[in-house]
């Protein structure tokens, strides 16, 4: 079905643009809020990999627009962009949220049990955001986003091996962590 | 376990903000933002994109004036705040009725509609021209008519002031914005006596020349203005005026029909 997106984009960029945006937001805006653990990064991060996104098919010719999978592509962009982001948080902890608990949960208000699963969601996205940058990116876009292993693979810019390893261990990691509360709780 | 993990990991997927779709086209320029703005003759909507403003129309149903403005622009549009530095400019547009330093966008339009814009766009406020002034000051003495569909068609009223183009016979003409009973409303409010127009026409002035300067203008040049009713002489025509030893305003610049 994307191919018929990827043609309508290799023959009007202008025209088809807005269903790619469509078609692929919720997954960069999910995985990003993940990455940067932050509502407002998320949205922000979200638009400027799409501003980047719409000027750099604008340079590709209509072959190379053709071949592309845009809900992996897009990650080349917006990977780079999370990181930078998570970067310049870390140097200024002082505007750093946790994980961005208060406006999820604001838009979430619900029912009793949906506060309570949404209490759980918050928990394991804290656990994600406290991961190392390259294995959170790489557990973010394998489990979150969906995301192949030679995709993310190629929007992380590292071997796919070293991948497969990052999303491993990453695992390992919220596993124990997940447990340990439990045993606590 | 590891199937309870991965599962809840997906669960962590979010829909992304409505705002994200529109801030992207509007930052790509496949979209424009419109907004809503005080006018002179009621609130208006006001089109803008990265090039400047590209619409203005009375303020009415909202989805009806995105259905026109897409159809016009070839764009959607979509509401959204301008950054301050551009309302500020488009407000005072408005206010003044000329565009400063504001940008427009007249992207669509032939180089001759452009043309056509700009020079009422030079039109001071108060003061009046004629379609076949603009035809003759383009260099296009012929398309009188042509000018008039080019005006008919202007994308920024108000700002772009074609209610200043009148007919030569003192006659206001059409008027697109809301139709032409606001074409003497604006046109009084910026000072003009429309009235006394209409009388010098019908007695056949179309030009008012000073005897003491010997410098004839149109009958609205803020210099015709000044002249004392004792030194105030009438023409019908350039010719007649120049056949007396009369020669044109050098703001107003009075052409031969």
């Amino acid at each position: 079905m994307h191919d018929d997106l990827t043609t309508r984009l290799a023959a009007d960029l202008d025209e088809a643009f807005p269903d790619l945006v469509r078609l692929v937001q919720d997954g960069v805006y999910s995985g990003v809020l993940r990455m940067t653990g932050n509502p407002a990064d998320a949205e922000d991060v979200t638009q400027e990999a799409l501003v980047r996104a719409y000027r750099a098919l604008r340079g590709y010719p209509p072959e190379r627009i053709r071949a592309l999978r845009p809900q992996g592509w897009i990650w080349t962009i917006a990977a780079n962009l999370c990181r930078n982001r998570a970067r310049a948080r870390s140097r200024r902890p002082e505007t750093a949220l946790p994980a961005g608990i208060d406006a999820v949960e604001d838009r979430r208000a619900g029912t009793e049990e949906q506060a309570v699963g949404s209490l759980d969601r918050e928990r394991l996205a804290g656990h994600l955001a406290a991961l190392p940058w390259p294995m959170r990116a790489a557990v973010v876009l394998r489990h979150v986003v969906g995301l192949g292993y030679p995709e993310i693979a190629a929007a992380l810019d590292r071997p796919t091996g070293t991948v497969k390893a990052d999303v491993h261990r990453g695992l390992g990691r919220l596993r124990a962590a997940v447990e340990s509360e439990e045993r606590t709780a | 376990m590891s199937d309870r993990l991965t599962t809840e990991l997906a669960g962590l997927s979010e829909g992304a903000p409505p705002a994200v779709l529109p801030a992207v086209l509007l930052r790509t320029g496949l979209a424009d933002g419109y907004v809503r703005r005080r006018g002179p003759i009621g609130p208006v909507f006001v089109a803008f994109g990265d090039r400047g403003v590209s619409l203005v129309d009375l303020a009415g149903d909202p989805a009806r004036f995105e259905a026109a403005a897409r159809a016009r622009l070839g764009r959607p549009v979509l509401p959204a705040d301008p950054p301050p530095a551009l309302a500020a400019a488009v407000d005072r547009a408005i206010t003044s009725g000329r565009p400063g330093r504001l940008g427009l966008d007249l992207g669509r339009l032939s180089d001759f509609q452009t043309a056509v814009l700009h020079k009422a766009a030079e039109i001071p406020r108060g003061e009046v021209r004629s379609y076949g002034w603009v035809a003759a000051e383009i260099g296009r003495p012929g398309a009188v008519r042509a000018v008039g569909s080019a005006l008919a068609g202007n994308p920024i009223p108000l700002i772009v002031p074609c209610h200043r183009v009148v007919r030569s016979d003192g006659t206001l003409g059409r008027y697109s914005l809301g139709g032409a009973a606001n074409k003497p409303r604006l046109l009084e409010a910026e000072g003009v006596d429309v009235e006394g127009l209409r009388k010098l026409s019908r007695r056949g002035v179309r030009y008012l020349g000073s005897a003491t300067t010997g410098i004839f203008c149109h009958p609205t040049c803020r210099h015709a203005r000044r002249i004392t009713d004792r030194h105030r002489v009438e023409f019908a025509t350039v010719r007649d005026a120049e056949s007396r030893g009369f020669r044109p305003c050098r703001d107003c610049r009075p052409h031969a029909a």
